[in-house]
């Protein structure tokens, strides 16, 4: 009885699973491989066409390139706040969180207009008589743009597996004489492996799609799988080639979410080893 | 973890349906809501939706009191919807999913709903304001809808070059040339819309901005990529923005945007290339899917009487196809080519007609080509 209310209580979840994640991609799998109720595969291999493929190409460079920096950023971030010597630590996650709070579109608007010909960050440097940056309406600008609004989402899982990481082992490894480089190498990024490999899905899926980014910062310049997805979809009218790209976008993500999934085990079984 | 689970059940319980409690009464709240909001604007209490209309129109393309103004007089209640562009609009509407009971949009979307026969007749003798509009610009519309009974004219106006007097020549923007003119690199801004960026590079090409023969889009394509390096960016509704801020020199603009442009720096100008361009119609229309044709003739004639039409010019300030509101505008407004064209203007300029679906298909492909470039 007591099971059946449990299960009960999953019930609206259910329908919400069904209806809003179910639904839609089986819609989508269906209008990939089926035009006029027939069997097709040429809304998928319109990936091989040449602009589809150059598009997919710099969208995997955007997310591969942001997905590195956002790690490049986030792990010395996550030592530091780690070791730093601070009442409250929490209180400077917060700080990182609390952007996150803005509607992540505001933001990217605003720094369009940080970063303009005549914007504010080109207005300072020529008073200081340096050369002026023009990266808005460049794939550079979209790679910013991206790592600064996922950056919180590659920062907190390390942070969190970061803080797991039990102060003992670390001590131990101290007395026996390891050097610092080794902890680092030996025990602490094997330890914080899982939070490394959530911390890449959760930016390199996003960053993979986006299309909104590459939107407002790209000038309209800059095309990437996502755009020719939106412009399938909301001008071209072109439904089953929107929905075959996107297919392949999925198993792309697919790809990615199975080797974080294998690497997440690796760790497990590596974590009492050292 | 299950253990947790277990002996925190009752409790988690109690909060979960402590949670349903307050979403199902605060469901029941929005409703009421709802239920009052029609009861305010009808005299007598109704079902559901049969004394309202749905209105689907342009993001930014009507003052809200206009809208407020038409519920009071008429009890008709109005659902009001919008769209960035035309496209957008025909996938809208092609989903089925709203139906939509007036619509307003560009003539060549219309031209293409017509040859689905997607329209109602209009009896235009039922409007009590018919004689109000303008027959020049009837006569545009006749271009498609050659007995004037389906399309009612809102606002017209071209497609032109918007520049910076200080920075840009006056020689220079008279022909299309200037666009792709070296000296303004990284100085230009142009349309985020295949068929007015395609339009600027075919009239500099001396070609028709309807044609639709493939060896001469591909040659404005290949001007087009060329021209790419020196592009600024591709925008719709920045454009006037970014000139008023001064980061283009000059940009592909429609004329009513270039006006609003204009209001705010007043170096900005606006003129029409020699070589010609596109005159555009934004018109009303009666979709199959108009559930009260009776309330929606109401909202047609009440957008072309005297007051409210004023109110809508004061507010989109692009040209006006309503003969009083035109007689009421200061003679420095009506020689503003932003804002009116010109006679002349309108005999070089044409408008745009509807491309059939292999065309429309082969247009979005050299798009994403331009894009990918």
């Amino acid at each position: 009885m007591k099971n059946f209310k449990k299960q009960l209580l999953a019930g609206p979840y259910l329908m919400w699973m069904l209806g809003f994640i179910i639904l839609p991609m089986l819609l989508i799998v269906y209008y990939a491989f089926f035009s006029n109720h027939k069997f097709t595969l040429s809304n998928v291999l319109a990936i091989t066409s040449e602009v589809n493929f150059k598009a997919i190409l710099l969208s995997l460079k955007v997310g591969i390139l942001s997905t590195l920096i956002c790690l490049l950023l986030s792990y010395p971030l996550a030592l530091i706040l780690k070791n730093i010597k601070f009442k409250n630590q929490n209180f400077i996650v917060f700080l990182f969180m609390l952007p996150m709070w803005m509607n992540f579109m505001l933001r990217i608007l605003a720094w369009k207009i940080l970063l303009s010909k005549n914007g504010i960050l080109n207005t300072l440097l020529f008073n200081l008589n340096l050369p002026k940056i023009q990266i808005l309406n460049t794939p550079s600008a979209i790679i910013f743009g991206m790592v600064y609004d996922y950056l919180p989402f590659m920062l907190l899982p390390i942070y969190n597996s970061m803080a797991h990481v039990k102060k003992d082992y670390i001590e131990a490894a101290l007395d026996l004489g390891a050097s610092r480089t080794r902890i680092l190498f030996q025990i602490i990024i094997p330890l914080t492996m899982s939070g490394i490999v959530s911390g890449i899905v959760m930016v390199f899926v996003p960053t993979l799609t986006s299309f909104a980014i590459s939107e407002l910062l790209g000038g309209g310049k800059v095309l990437l799988i996502g755009n020719v997805i939106e412009h399938n979809f909301m001008q071209g009218m072109r439904w089953g080639i929107g929905s075959g790209l996107s297919f392949v976008l999925m198993v792309f993500v697919f790809i990615s979410m199975i080797l974080s999934s294998k690497f997440g085990e690796d760790e497990k079984g590596g974590t009492g080893v050292i | 973890m299950k253990h947790f689970f277990k002996k925190d059940f009752s409790h988690k319980t109690k909060k979960i349906s402590l949670c349903l409690v307050l979403v199902l009464s605060l469901s029941q709240v929005f409703s009421a809501c709802g239920k009052t909001k029609n009861r305010d604007s009808h005299a007598t209490p109704i079902k559901n939706n049969v004394n309202s209309i749905t209105v689907l129109n342009y993001g930014k393309y009507m003052d809200e009191d206009v809208i407020k103004k038409f519920e009071k007089e008429t009890g008709i209640h109005i659902k009001y919807e919008e769209y960035e562009n035309p496209e957008e609009m025909y996938t809208k509407y092609k989903s089925g999913s709203i139906k939509y009971d007036v619509i307003c949009t560009s003539e060549y979307m219309i031209q293409k709903l017509m040859s689905e026969n997607e329209l109602k007749k209009i009896d235009f003798k039922k409007l009590s304001n018919y004689n109000n509009i303008d027959s020049n610009v009837l006569e545009l519309n006749q271009s498609y809808d050659s007995k004037n009974q389906y399309a009612l004219p809102y606002f017209y106006g071209t497609l032109g070059i918007l520049y910076d007097t200080k920075k840009v020549s006056k020689a220079d923007v008279q022909s299309w040339n200037c666009l792709w003119n070296k000296k303004y690199n990284n100085e230009i801004i142009m349309e985020n819309s295949v068929r007015d960026t395609f339009a600027a590079a075919l009239k500099k090409l001396n070609y028709s901005i309807n044609d639709t023969n493939p060896k001469h889009l591909n040659k404005a394509l290949s001007i087009l990529e060329k021209q790419k390096e020196h592009v600024y960016a591709y925008m719709v509704d920045e454009t006037a923005d970014e000139m008023v801020a001064g980061n283009a020199k000059i940009a592909l603009c429609y004329s009513g945007e270039a006006a609003t442009a204009m209001e705010s720096k007043s170096s900005l100008a606006y003129t029409v290339p020699k070589e010609g361009s596109n005159v555009w119609v934004d018109s009303w229309f009666i979709p199959k899917t108009c559930k009260s044709k009776q309330n929606a003739i109401k909202f047609l004639d009440f957008l072309c009487r005297d007051d409210i039409a004023t109110a809508n010019f004061d507010y989109v300030y692009y040209a006006s196809p309503i003969k009083s509101v035109v007689k009421k505008q200061p003679k420095d407004v009506l020689e503003n080519e932003a804002v009116f064209p010109s006679k002349k203007t309108l005999e070089n300029c044409e408008i745009f007609t509807m491309l059939n679906q292999k065309t429309t298909d082969y247009y979005s492909d050299l798009w994403m080509k331009l894009k990918a470039y």
